[in-house]
Formats: structure tokens, sequence, C-alpha cells
């Protein structure tokens, strides 16, 4: 019995890193395999075939897919990412500023989405049917169903255009202040939330009643619980594996929400770096940022597997 | 004996909620107009009509101009071919793709399943507009290339839903029997597990195209979706967006006609017509 | 008041799928006497559960008391507020669960669980609480009753489980139990001991009890009185033995008759040359094969038998024994290990692809769950078609007549051909599937525990059926069951299956006598008897006799 657990988690861990590289391979795949030339790119107007096919060489990029797969796998593990074809800059160093913006933007986010999300959607499930639970729902299925961008754009009407509580957009040139700094964070933070806690309300109240909905509920409501007691001992302590998924994905949201909220407040963290990496086409730049992302995905997603396994107590 | 002749024949019939009908309405209405948008447009589409930009709403023009003085209601006409039918010929593809790999998978099992399966899970865990932003950098932006894009973007999931009730309908006794009798591979698929999966995989396609139509819109939003001069509703969000400081309709109408879209689509989902089996008639 | 339990006039109302309402229980009149055990028995949808669980004021989600009143020392369950409901429920009236596998909650230890009556209605400090626990798990006859308290219910097996549920419903003293079918789902060996236990805490608690069954047999050793209920109304009310002996209602006598279901008279099978089945020292089990040339799980260790043409041959054994494992086998659904299967003196392949169509179509299994085994997309029309079109290539009006002709088979309206398999009940669903398998016009039907889903009355007609159908088909059976009466009152042979062996086979009637495996005659001593002393007098007896722990279930 006691044995299951670590295999489990380290079977999990195995997963991750397994995707892991199918992900690399997919990333280095979209951007260097499929048709578009990197060297007519780089070269753009004064390309002549010779001065092509010497950068091509310089490159690499006459060799065997697979070869130069490995090559920029081993380049990310040893911590080369590779040079920006736009500035020349290294690519770590124009990700390492970026990345910790975009981080605290998240943490702030998760720190306070988390727990109001999770109260609601339990308050939800208890208050089954009730006024409360159903204007939640709905307003959970509004948000969930409308682009993120329409959520920012609504904060930015709301509250800088018609209210003129806020600017409309984050300027972060110099934080001198905690006013300040609250200016900066507080629309996206605002957006970042609603799009984030809609889909971990939804997904937290469905575990509470699904706990609720079983056998051993029942059995607690026929020993004289109250309903408080049935779902805070009962219904909770099964809905843990449920709920942490919940938050993970939620959690995972915000990698593509942060996409749109940084782009539309011009907040500079790495996404917005990456779309601007887009438009130049600097491919190092973006497959770095891509595995970034990806990174951040699955550490969320195996943390979330492996806290179910350690919550289920039919492993224990 | 249990064996009562003829009993009285159960009823059996469906009952359609007035919300779901107010869904279904609203999903017909953007699709008749995706059909016919360009016998619909007051004003030519890309025509400046007006002197002024980000004009408000007027008895002319019924949904104000956007940043250059065009009609934003012949935007958004237009827009709903580009939004509605990339976003279906995308889902359809993922669907048509993930269906048939899932029921491949459940009913061959063994190496094909497990290696299918680990694939396809790994392409899940790249963000969708992240995987988007990458292929664009990779191949440009065209419409093909988004509509294969979005198909092999929300292909893994289609999979991962039909793959889970084909293999739910693979262990009962009923395709064990069909098994026992001889029959192939062919026939198990096509009358023992399809019919049996059909209903969800259909509200799974209704979900799964609300997400393509924000995924479209997001990748619209961001620059790299449907390229200027067409526009798609995201886009048209893109074009307008310094509109956005003086509340012009033109940035808040194009999200509305995504919103009423995909709220239509979740309404029609949740509720659906259900068949209604009455035991005590 | 005299009684402690009254119940007036009793109403309760359902909601179907279109939203109409329908009385499920219509005018119920019920009285329990303090110390009384009373039971309540009837087929599934007779009702019974639902009235024992108004007992508490509850009534399942759908399903609403609309009329009467519900006695339980004086208050009136029916009419009180929810938080005065609450604060009887487990102190005033308990109740102990079908499945205590799932009324356990799996994140929580069982000694929290039992002692949570307690805590809730405040009745006794923590320890006093734990150390009355401890003395029920001893009544209880559970082992280690000290540290047991401290394990997940999942650590605990489902017999033990089930006296623990009886130690959570009696930990707040309460007047009245009830019990809701606890031993439906056990083994009958391990079924004896549960009802052993309950018996002696109920009469040492004195409290009095409402025991819901389908099982006249289960609720002869424990009730005083029988309520005999149909479609939501009671049929009779008698003392146990007057119910027993002399039933006034013909519904009653109906199940008494069910119990010793008949397969009725048959021609002695000629006896002839060689055997229809025969299989030899045949090996199988799930996971990977090891390095010693066996599965991870040996489900079936070397089992031989044989079938005669016209024959029938039982097979009985408890869950995990390794019947339905044989059963699969035979028809090769799961391929053997090694061993090997002759059919009508030919060797058959150990796999499907490797079988002929027609030694298919020989060999037909028909299995436990006509739920699952009728695709609910498919008209009964088509599905008994389809192996007409596919064994003898029947088409168009053809098979039209052969659907017919199958139908009259299994003594089925022919007007059914057009429902779909969710619009008929269970027993004509189990018709259907028998039909099928007569579709294909088999010499040998694998029946795999085909009764044990239905309730004793259709279960009873479905035997019957069975041995019409031998009459004019000349079909053989294996009819695999853990139900000794069922599977006496059809075959000829009766193999006994333990722990993947095939233990020894016995005739029906030399079941229970002398010189007979120790396993096999606990089997038959654990069989309960329509006789109300059967359950005392087997535990005047000598112990029943030594036999390991039953084997772990086969996944």
């Amino acid at each position: 019995m006691k044995s299951q657990i670590p295999s489990l988690v380290l079977g999990r861990i195995l997963v991750a890193l397994l995707t892991l590289l199918v992900v690399s391979f997919t990333i280095f795949c979209a951007t260097e395999l499929l048709p578009g030339d990197v060297a007519e790119v780089l070269l753009g107007q004064a390309a002549t075939p010779e001065a092509v096919a010497g950068l091509r060489r310089a490159m690499h990029l006459d060799e065997p897919a697979l070869l130069r797969f490995l090559r920029w796998l081993g380049g990310l593990l040893t911590g080369d990412l590779g040079t920006s074809y736009a500035n020349h800059l290294p690519v770590a160093q124009l990700i390492g500023g970026r990345l910790v913006n975009t981080l605290k933007l998240a943490a702030v986010t998760a720190l306070i989405s988390v727990p109001v999300a999770l109260a609601t959607g339990i308050a939800a499930a208890v208050l089954r049917g009730s006024l409360f639970d159903r204007i939640v729902t709905a307003l959970a299925i509004g948000v969930v169903s409308v682009p993120e961008f329409m959520v920012a754009t609504s904060a930015v009407l709301l509250f800088a255009v018609y209210l003129k509580w806020l600017p409309a957009l984050s300027f972060t040139s110099e934080v001198q202040s905690v006013w300040q700094l609250l200016r900066v964070f507080i629309m996206p933070v605002i957006t970042l939330s609603f799009v984030i806690s809609a889909q971990m309300i939804r997904m937290t109240r469905a575990a509470v009643i699904e706990a609720l909905s079983k056998p051993y509920a029942e059995m607690a409501l026929l020993k004289g619980a109250s309903r408080l007691r049935i779902v805070l001992r009962h219904a909770l302590p099964n809905a843990v594996g449920p709920i942490v998924n919940a938050v993970a994905l939620s959690l995972s949201y915000l990698l593509g929400g942060v996409i749109i909220v940084e782009t539309i407040f011009n907040y500079p963290g790495i996404a917005k770096l990456m779309v601007d990496a887009v438009s130049t086409r600097d491919l190092p730049l973006i497959q770095t940022c891509a595995m970034v992302f990806c990174l951040g995905y699955l550490a969320l997603i195996t943390t979330a597997d492996i806290l179910a396994i350690l919550a289920n107590p039919r492993l224990r | 004996m249990d064996a009562v002749p003829a009993r009285p024949r159960l009823r059996l019939g469906y009952a359609f909620d007035p919300i779901g009908v107010l869904g279904l309405a609203v999903v017909l209405a953007w699709g008749l107009v995706a059909v016919c948008a360009p016998l619909i447009t007051p004003y030519p589409v890309g025509e400046i009509v007006d002197l002024d930009y980000f004009g408000p709403i007027t008895g002319q023009f019924w949904l104000g101009t956007d940043y250059l003085g065009r009609d934003m209601l012949s935007r958004i006409l237009m827009g709903a071919r580009y939004t509605v039918g990339i976003s279906l010929a995308a889902v359809s593809l993922a669907c048509l793709t993930g269906v048939a790999l899932g029921m491949a998978a459940a009913v061959v099992g063994g190496w094909f399943d497990a290696v299918l399966s680990r694939f396809l899970d790994a392409l899940n865990s790249i963000p969708g507009k992240l995987f988007g932003l990458v292929v664009v950098a990779g191949v440009g932006s065209s419409i093909p290339v988004l509509i294969v894009t979005l198909a092999v973007i929300y292909t893994p999931g289609a999979y991962r839903f039909a793959r889970a009730l084909a293999v739910n309908v693979n262990t009962m006794d009923f395709v064990t029997v069909a098994r026992v009798r001889g029959e192939g591979t062919a026939y198990i698929v096509r009358h023992e597990i399809l019919p049996n999966i059909v209903g969800p995989v259909l509200a799974d396609l209704g979900l799964r195209f609300v997400f393509v139509v924000l995924l479209l819109s997001g990748l619209s939003f961001l620059g790299i979706g449907v390229q200027p001069p067409n526009a798609d509703w995201g886009a048209l969000v893109r074009e307008n967006i310094g509109g956005l400081p003086f509340g012009a309709p033109a940035v808040i109408v194009p999200s509305l006609a995504i919103a009423s879209l995909t709220i239509g689509v979740n309404l029609l989902i949740d509720n659906l017509p259900r068949r209604i089996r009455d035991r005590s008639a | 008041m005299a009684n402690l339990v009254e119940i007036r006039g009793l109403r309760v109302e359902a909601r179907t799928d279109s939203g109409r309402r329908v009385e499920i229980i219509r005018g119920v009149d019920l009285d329990v006497a303090p110390g009384e055990i009373l039971a309540l028995i009837g087929e599934s949808g007779s009702g019974k559960t639902t009235i024992a669980l108004t007992l508490m004021g509850y009534a399942r989600p759908g399903c609403r008391i609309v009329g009467g009143s519900v006695h339980v020392d004086g208050h009136d369950m029916a009419a009180l507020p929810e938080a005065a409901r609450a604060a009887l429920r487990g102190t005033t009236v308990a109740y102990i669960p079908q499945s205590a596998a799932a009324a356990f909650n799996p994140a929580r230890t069982v000694m929290d669980q039992v002692t949570e009556v307690a805590r809730i209605h405040d009745l006794m400090p923590p320890e006093e609480a734990r150390a009355r626990a401890v003395a029920l798990f001893r009544a209880l006859a559970l082992p280690e009753p000290e540290t047991i308290g401290a394990r997940y219910p999942h650590q605990v097996s489902g017999g033990q489980l089930q006296r623990l549920s009886a130690a959570m419903a009696l930990i707040g003293r309460p007047k009245l139990v009830i019990f809701d079918e606890p031993t439906t789902a056990l083994d009958v060996t391990t079924q004896i001991e549960v009802l052993r236990a309950f018996k002696s805490v109920m009469k040492d608690s004195g409290a009095a009890g409402v025991y819901v069954s389908h099982d006249l047999a289960v609720v002869a050793q424990v009730a005083d009185r029988i309520t005999v209920l149909k479609g939501g109304a009671v049929q009779e009310v008698g003392a146990t033995a007057q119910i027993l002996s002399a039933p006034a209602h013909p519904y009653t006598r109906a199940l008494l008759d069910a119990f010793e279901p008949a397969g009725g008279p048959r021609a002695a099978p000629a006896p002839s040359g060689r055997p229809l089945l025969a299989v030899t020292d045949l090996v199988a089990g799930y996971g990977p094969i090891g390095r010693d040339g066996r599965p991870a799980v040996t489900a079936l260790k070397a089992v031989s038998l044989t079938v005669e043409r016209g024959d029938n041959l039982g097979i009985i054994g408890e869950s995990g024994c390794g019947k339905s494992t044989l059963a699969r086998v035979i028809a090769g659904i799961i391929a053997p290990v090694s061993g090997s299967i002759a059919f009508d003196g030919a060797p058959l392949a150990p796999g499907l692809r490797a079988r002929s169509r027609d030694a298919l179509r020989r060999l037909q299994i028909v299995f436990q769950l006509a739920d699952t085994a009728l695709n609910p997309a498919q008209s009964v029309g088509d599905i008994l078609g389809r192996p007409l079109t596919f064994y003898h290539g029947r088409r168009g009006r053809e098979r039209e007549a052969g659907v017919d002709a199958l139908l009259d088979m299994v003594r089925l309206p022919r007007a059914l051909r057009h429902r779909l398999p969710e619009e008929l009940s269970g027993g004509q669903k189990q018709r259907v599937n028998l039909a099928r398998a007569l579709a294909a016009e088999p010499e040998l039907v694998i029946c795999d525990e085909i009764t044990s889903a239905l309730d004793t009355v259709v279960a009873a007609a479905i035997i019957a059926l069975l041995g019409d159908l031998q009459r004019e088909l000349g079909l053989s059976y294996i009819f695999i069951s853990h139900d000794l009466s069922m599977v006496r009152s059809i075959c000829d042979r009766i193999a006994v299956m333990y722990a993947g062996e095939k233990i020894e086979e016995l005739a029906p009637a030399a079941f229970g006598q002398a010189g007979t495996h120790a396993y096999s005659r606990l089997l038959h001593a654990s069989m309960p008897k329509l006789d109300p002393g059967w359950l005392d007098g087997l535990a005047q007896q000598a112990e029943p006799p030594a036999w390991p722990a039953p084997a772990p279930a086969v996944p």
C-alpha cells in the first residue's frame, strides 16, 4: 500500500518530461520545418542566392532536421538560449526581466482569485438552486463564453471611461509610489481574475455537487448532520482532487489570458515580448518564450496531479 | 409471468426548454447572416462612408462607424462570415479527425492507442494562443493556415472525449456479444459504438465551437488571425481599439457579436431537447 | 402510545422525467411495537425503501411526502421542520444502508464515522463514544475490535463494513433501526455472519427494527411480522410464521412459489458417445504473463469439465471464484493460458478470431445484465434480426418472420419488435437477451448469472422458460449462478468452484449430504431456508465447517 504513492508520483514526473520533449519537438517543427525559409526572411529584400546559401550554412539550416533539433535542445538544456534575430541580444537577457514582470502579475492574480473563487464555488454548491447560486452560475457562464479582450475592454470602459477611476492603459515607465504600482497592476489583475475565477467557480461548484450526490453524503444526512457539516466534513475532503485540478487548469488559463492582457494594457511581460517577436519573426526568441509557457503549464498540471494523488485516501 | 402482453405504449417525446430555443434562434440567425452577408450589408464593406471616424450610433449608421469612417453594421455582418465560417470549418475538421482517431484507438487498443494518446496529450499541453503565435511566426497567416492550426489545437480534446466515450461503450456487454458473434471491427464501430456516442459528440462539437470562436477572435485581436483588409469580429476590435478611450461603439459592438454567438451556443447545448421517458403512463 | 411507529395514510409522490407527478406510495398504514422487528418485503419498485426512509422524515431527491402521518416515538416525521428531523436522526431512528461500501466516506476513518453521531448530537464525550464503538465492534464479532476503527473503509471487507454500519447505527442508542437490504450485495456465506451479528446486537439493544428486503428467507430469520408490498400499497400483513405457512394474498403465494423455481420435468437425455463440450485443464487469468508462464492474477487453475448433449451443467460459487471467467474462456472472449476446449469432439480454438463462424454459432453466451447486453440504440427487431442475417443469411421478409418466431419462442408479444430496450421491463429485456442467443440456433447456451439481477418471481419465470425451450429445441445449458436453489432447479450436474478451482461435481440431490466437500456443505448450509428457525438452528449446530477466508475478488 505504502509504496504505491512514490511510484505514481515518479510516473507523473516521467510523463511530464516525455510530454515536454514532444512539445519542444512540435514547437521546433512549427517554427523551423514548415515552409518559409528563415534565411530569406532575415535577409529580406537584399537576399541574393549566394547570401542566402551562406547564411543557411552559417545557421546550420542545411543540416538534417533531427540534428538541428538536437542541437537546439542541447542549447536549451545548457542555458544557451540563442541570440535574437531582431536586435542580436542574447535571448536570456531579453527574457529575464520580462519573465519576472509576468510572474508578478500572475502571482497577484492567483493570490486574489483563488481564495475568492473557491469560496464562491463552494458557497454556490452549498446554496444550490438559490438566487445567489443562479446569479453566480449565470455570471460564470457569461464570462467563460466571451473572449478575454472583451472582459478587458469592458473593464476599461467601466473604470476608466465612465467612472474615470483609473487610466485606460498601464504606463510602466516609472513606478514611484504604491498608488502608481496599484494603477499599473489593477486593470490587468481585474481582467485576469475575472477570466480565471469563472472557470474555477464552475469547476469547484461541480466537484462539490458531485461529492454531495454520493451515498455517503445521504448517509451523513441520515445521521442527522447539518448541511454545513455534510459539505465541510464529507463532501470537501473527497472533492480535493477535482478542486486542485480545477485550480491548476484555471491558472493555466492565465497563460492564455496574459497574452491578451499584456498586449491590451501594454504590460512589459514575457507574453508581450513574444507577441512583438512574432511580428518581427524573431524565431529564437519565440521558441524560448513558447518553451517557458509550456514549462509553466506542465509544472502546474503535474503539481495538481501529484497533489490529487496525495489527497486520494484510497492510496493512503 | 412477467411478460404482460402489450403493455400500454410508453409516451415518448421531446422536451425543449424555451431558453434552448432562444439559443438555437441566435445561432441560426448568425448562420444565416454568414451565408448571405453580401446581400444584406447596407454599405459596401471597404468603403469610407462617413467623414467622421468612430461615429456614434445614428439612424444612418445603426452601429456607428469605425476608425476610418466605414459602416460598422456592414463590417459586422461581413465579419460573421469569417468568424462563423473559419470556426465551423476548423471545429468540423477537429471533431472528424478526433472522433475517427478516438474510436479507432478505443477499439484497436494496445500500442496504437498508447502512442496516439500520449502524443495528443502532449499536443494538448501547448496553450492554444501560444501554438497559434508559434505557427504564424513560422508560416505566416492565411485563412487555410488558420483553419488547420485551429483544427490541430482542438483535435486532441475531441479525440480524448470521443475515445473516453468509445472506451465506455466498448466495455459494454453488447459489444462483447457482437464480437462473440464474429462481427468485424468495421461493423462494431459503425453499428454498435457510433450510434451510442453520436449525441454527446455533437454536444461536444458545440462546446468546442465556442472555444474555437474565442481563440480565433483572440488571435485576430493579436493581429495574427484574419488579415486586413478582411476582418472577423476579433480583428474588428483590434482595428478599433483606439476608440476605447472614447467608448466608441466600434470597439464594443464586435465583442457583443462574439458574446451573443458563444452564449447562444452555450444556452443551446445546456438546454438541448431532452428525450423524455414517462415510465408510469 | 402503544406503538413506537404508527404510519397512517402515507402518500409519497415522485416526479417523472416529463415533470408529471406520480404517486409511488398510495396510502400505507403500518405499526411497529417497541422492540419488534417488522419486515417490508416486495420487488424492486414496490416502494419498500421509500416507506422506510419516510421513518426518518426523508424522501430521496425528486420524491415528496404529500399526505398522511409518520409517527415515530410520538413525533410526526412528515410534519416536523428539517432541524427537528435532523435532531431525531441517529438518536431515535438510525439507518443501515444497502451498500455500506458506498455509504462510508472514503476520505475518513471508520472510527471517525462510527462515532460521528455522538459528535453531531453531543451525546457523550469522545472517549466514551470510542469505547462504546469498540464494544459494539466486539458484539458484532468484528476482527481486531480495538484497531479496526483506525482503518479507512477501502481497507475493510464488504461484510465487515456492513457490520460496521450497524455499529454506526447503534452508537446513538436509537429506538428504531432501519435495515435497507443490508445483506443483498453479500455472498451467502458472508450473509450468514452478518445476519447473525445483526440479530444478536438487536436482541441486546432492545431496539425495534424495520427490515427492508426482497428475500423472504432472509426476512424469515429476523422479523417478527412481515408486510408484503406491491406497487406502493400493502398487500398483506401477518406474523412471520403465518405469512410463510398460510399466505392469504395471491401475490404472497407467488413470492413463496418462486422460492423453489421449477425447470419442469424433462426427458432424460439420450446417452451419446461423445460429450458436447469437454474442457481440459483450463488455466486463465489477467495481467501480463510471468516467467513461469502464469498470468499475474490467476482466475482459473486447471479446470476440467464435460457437458453431455441435452444435459445441463450448473456452476456455482461465490464472487471471485472464477465462474464468470470460465464462461468467458469457453466462449472465446478470454484466451486461456493453457488447456484445451473440445466442442462436439472437435477442438475449439482459444481465441474468437480463430474460431469459425459456425463454431461461434453453435455455442452462445447470455450475459447477466440485459441492460448492458442490449444495444440501447437498436430496436428489438434489429437486435434479434442481426444474428439471423449474420449466421443464416436471412433478409427481408424471411428475417422479419424469424424475429416474430423468436419473440413467440420467448413468450413476448410480436409488437415489441419496434421498441428500444429502455422501453422494456427487466424481465422482457432478459427474454430478448435470451432470444438473441436462440437466433443463432445454438447447441449449447452459456447462461452467466442471467437471473441474479431479476426479482424472484420474474427470475422463476425465466427458469421455467429455459426448461420449456430445452424441451422444444433440445438445447444444453451451462448455468452459472451464485444461487444454489436456481441452479438445482434446472441442472443435472453441478460443479462447485472456489478460488479458481473446481472442487467437485455433484448431482443436485447430493448437496448437503455427508461425504461431500466441506465447502459444498458450507454453501448448502448457507442458503437461507424459508424456515424461521433456520439461522438459530445453524448457530446451535456444530460450527460450520472450517474454511479459509474467501479468495480475493478477481478484477
